[in-house]
């Protein structure tokens, strides 16, 4: 069996993987506490943040843990909608961002906020034009995600800043850069961005922990109450171990970047290639994309229906995010970029990591091969 | 540190000060006093200097009472925000330059106008003062020379050349012509150390910040002596007190925080049977230790949060006793003063939030039910002579005093009770 589902969940590094499992013998005390193993706990989390904050380019104080990237998006809307909405009730989304931002907005929609979803072109990138004319004086929040989770699409960060802060300068950036981080150039200063979110377990970390960028300076209505931890903003005992591993694996991931792209860019583009050879896929992916994500479509039959013969064949794909592969509805970011329903019903995502090998995708395409063939006939026969 | 700037500057209530290109900054009362002046300029300039590190496009330039801060981009507010805080500083102007030629000089006071679009019936006065007597027109001409286009251009205006609501004021210098009206207020005071150095004995409260900001706007440079009690206390109040003395520093540039380990003095009050006296002994042996790190430092005076009949230790009776335990003079700026008037100046000051804090330090520790108000020195003093190993134990607080210098964005930090790197294996990062 291979695994080509790197942007759902990555297999954690042996490293983050030991670390996880000394500091919870090790250090169960809650970083809360006055005792001394509580101060030890502590100064682990103090190093984690000094070590994330390092790999981003800020300030360790700017570094805030949560329990996963769904929290850090969560917060990141609606804590910054909450705590400045006497400046006004209106946020500028898109059409393509994980559902963690996307339904925030929608949540805030049916509070009586104004939400403006910009649509990417066909290529499923948004233009940064189109971003700035829909801010306005009241707009407190834009928030555009880096790489897109289904088509791997790379948003324009740096110009989207800019032409926010020209249009208004008290509006807020929130970038949700899970897919970006470790395979892309994290820019956070250079786009403007006032939040950024991440997620150890899609860069080999483990899960349980977000990672929420808050520049100096903003506040954010907390979401969570009852505790004093992460300054207030975020309440709840620490993952002491989980904040150690993942402090690890965005040092690592964020060390390998050059090599990650090197090892898997000549892969992406061989398997680009090949799956644009086949007529019955539409291919929603591009070299301008993420180098770890090609996703197409093969409008016959649900896309469902192709990563389950994947799989029969011993490859393991998803559809699209998997935060909303178990809904049989046409993919809500395919339709944005002017597919038909079809097609944004038979995506297939193939996400690669750090152990794929030029067999592995010779492999797979063979596996691509068979499977059209087989669904072919079928869909023949069912006609 | 996520607090919000921009609201704490919308709800000053003052009107945008972007438009300028450049601050003027006024000594304050100590241009009276003829022969230190040289000495008190330098010192506020150097001050004013370590302010606008941050800023390093911002250019500075010293004359007879004052300074120019040409900004060059920097911004006007936050500059301004941070400079009236400058002791010896009476009180800033934002400042629009225009070069010195008649028609240049009247473009930009137009532009000045619009920029503070001044409301209808406003009441308005021209005062141009010509320095550089090679200018073609003279003061009292150019009054009348600018404000007769301006008037034309603003019908909304009016004329009062008695007590003006606007007065827009003009320089002309040879070479530049500065346009200003508005005054922001300084914090005034004595440039900072020019009165001599003193030891502030900080303990965390809302008090003693404030004794300390008083004193060193009457120009007193203090050194913060804070005590504390580890394990007692934790490391969480230790941080609270760099952290007010960070506060203060913004104030002075750099501040000394001497920190004092307290605990084996402390614990050697509390098996004597004289529980009501604890504070009373406590306090005198902070000021004896505090007293020694005066001498060493080379202070003249220990500056104390003191406010008469607030706790047991600040009856006049305690004060007396306690006082008795230093021969350097004690200074109480805070005295006469009430609790809301203090707590008043902690919230100006920036220290308010942060004394609030509620970790336990050394003097809320082991304190006794019914402390006594009216302490009697002879049994305190025969207690000081009987206990054992009584000054050696002071010898050995003030030897094992850390001292830290602590700027306004630096990020000192006291050594860890706790060893840093107990229990941390650098390779799980």
């Amino acid at each position: 069996m291979l695994y080509w589902d790197y942007a759902a969940a990555s297999p954690p590094y042996e490293e983050v993987v030991q670390t996880m499992e000394q500091i919870m013998k090790l250090h169960y005390a809650n970083p809360s506490s006055l005792h001394r193993p509580g101060a030890e706990a502590d100064r682990l989390i103090t190093r984690s943040r000094e070590v994330c904050a390092a790999a981003l380019g800020v300030q360790p104080q700017e570094i805030l843990f949560t329990s996963g990237a769904t929290e850090s998006n969560n917060l990141a809307v609606k804590g910054a909608a909450l705590q400045y909405r006497s400046r006004g009730r209106h946020i500028v989304t898109t059409e393509i961002e994980h559902p963690s931002v996307y339904e925030s907005c929608l949540q805030l929609k049916s509070l009586g906020w104004e939400v403006t979803f910009v649509a990417p072109g066909s290529t499923g990138v948004v233009d940064p034009e189109q971003v700035a004319a829909a801010v306005r004086r009241d707009t407190v929040l834009v928030s555009v995600m880096h790489v897109n989770n289904e088509t791997g699409a790379v948003q324009p960060l740096r110009e989207i800043g800019s032409r926010i802060k020209a249009a208004n300068r008290r509006t807020l950036f929130h970038v949700d850069g899970v897919q970006g981080y470790g395979k892309l150039n994290t820019q956070i200063k250079e786009w403007q961005a006032d939040l950024y979110s991440l997620s150890p377990h899609k860069v080999r970390g483990p899960r349980g922990v977000g990672i929420l960028y808050v520049k100096e300076g903003v506040t954010l209505f907390p979401l969570l109450t009852g505790g004093s931890q992460e300054q207030g903003v975020r309440a709840g005992t620490e993952n002491v171990a989980a904040v150690v591993a993942s402090a690890k694996a965005i040092r690592m991931s964020g060390e390998r970047r050059e090599a990650f792209n090197l090892q898997i860019l000549p892969l992406r583009n061989r398997l680009l290639e090949f799956v644009s050879g086949i007529p019955e896929f539409t291919v929603n992916s591009s070299r301008d994309g993420a180098p770890h994500i090609v996703h197409f479509s093969y409008p016959a039959v649900n896309g469902e229906v192709m990563a389950r013969k994947l799989e029969e064949l011993g490859m393991t794909v998803s559809t699209r995010s998997a935060c909303s592969s178990r809904l049989a509805e046409p993919s809500r970011v395919l339709l944005s970029m002017g597919r038909n329903s079809a097609e944004a019903l038979g995506g297939v995502r193939i996400s690669l990591g750090d152990s794929h090998t030029e067999a592995d995708v010779a492999a797979l395409e063979q596996a691509l091969l068979t499977a059209v063939q087989a669904l072919n006939i079928v869909e023949r026969g069912t006609r | 540190m996520m607090r919000e700037r921009e609201t704490a500057a919308a709800a000053s209530g003052r009107s945008s000060i972007d438009y300028a290109d450049m601050l003027l900054l006024r000594f304050g009362e100590f241009t009276l006093k003829g022969k230190n002046r040289t000495r008190f300029e330098k010192t506020v300039l150097r001050h004013v200097k370590e302010l606008v590190k941050p800023y390093p496009k911002a250019v500075l330039s010293k004359e007879f009472g004052r300074i120019y801060v040409t900004l060059n981009g920097e911004p006007a507010r936050e500059l301004a925000e941070a400079l009236k805080n400058v002791f010896g500083i009476a009180s800033i102007s934002p400042v629009k330059v225009s070069r010195s030629e008649f028609e240049d000089i009247l473009a930009v006071s137009r532009t000045f106008l619009e920029i503070i679009a001044p409301a209808k019936g406003t009441t308005f006065k021209v005062s141009a003062r010509r320095v550089w007597k090679d200018f073609p027109h003279g003061s009292i001409e150019m009054n009348k020379l600018i404000a007769t286009p301006l008037l034309q251009g603003y019908p909304g205006l009016l004329v009062d050349v008695k007590s003006p609501e606007l007065e827009l004021k003009l320089e002309i210098r040879e070479g530049h012509t500065f346009i200003f009206c508005e005054q922001i207020a300084g914090v005034g005071g004595f440039p900072l150390g020019t009165n001599g150095k003193a030891m502030l004995l900080l303990s965390g409260g809302i008090d003693s910040p404030v004794a300390g900001w008083s004193s060193m706007r009457r120009g007193l440079e203090v050194e913060c002596v804070h005590f504390y009690s580890y394990p007692y206390t934790s490391e969480l109040a230790r941080q609270k007190v760099v952290d007010l003395a960070r506060v203060l520093s913004r104030y002075a540039g750099v501040i000394k925080l001497h920190l004092v380990p307290f605990t084996e003095v402390q614990t050697s009050f509390t098996g004597i049977g004289q529980d009501n006296l604890i504070i009373t002994l406590m306090r005198r042996a902070m000021l004896r230790i505090t007293t020694q790190l005066a001498e060493r430092e080379g202070a003249l005076a220990v500056v104390t949060g003191d406010s008469l009949g607030q706790v047991a230790s600040q009856t006049l009776s305690s004060m007396n006793a306690i006082g008795r335990a230093t021969v350097l003079p004690l200074l109480r700026p805070l005295v006469m003063m009430d609790k809301s008037e203090i707590v008043e100046l902690s919230k100006t000051i920036g220290t308010y939030d942060l004394s609030i804090l509620p970790y336990e330090d050394c003097c809320t520790l082991f304190v006794p039910k019914s402390p006594t108000t009216n302490p009697n020195l002879r049994i305190v003093e025969k207690i000081e002579a009987t206990l054992p190993g009584y000054s050696a134990r002071l010898d050995e607080a003030v030897a094992g005093t850390e001292t830290l210098s602590i700027t306004p964005y630096g990020d000192e930090k006291p050594s860890d009770v706790v060893p840093a790197q107990a229990g941390l294996q650098e390779e799980w990062f």
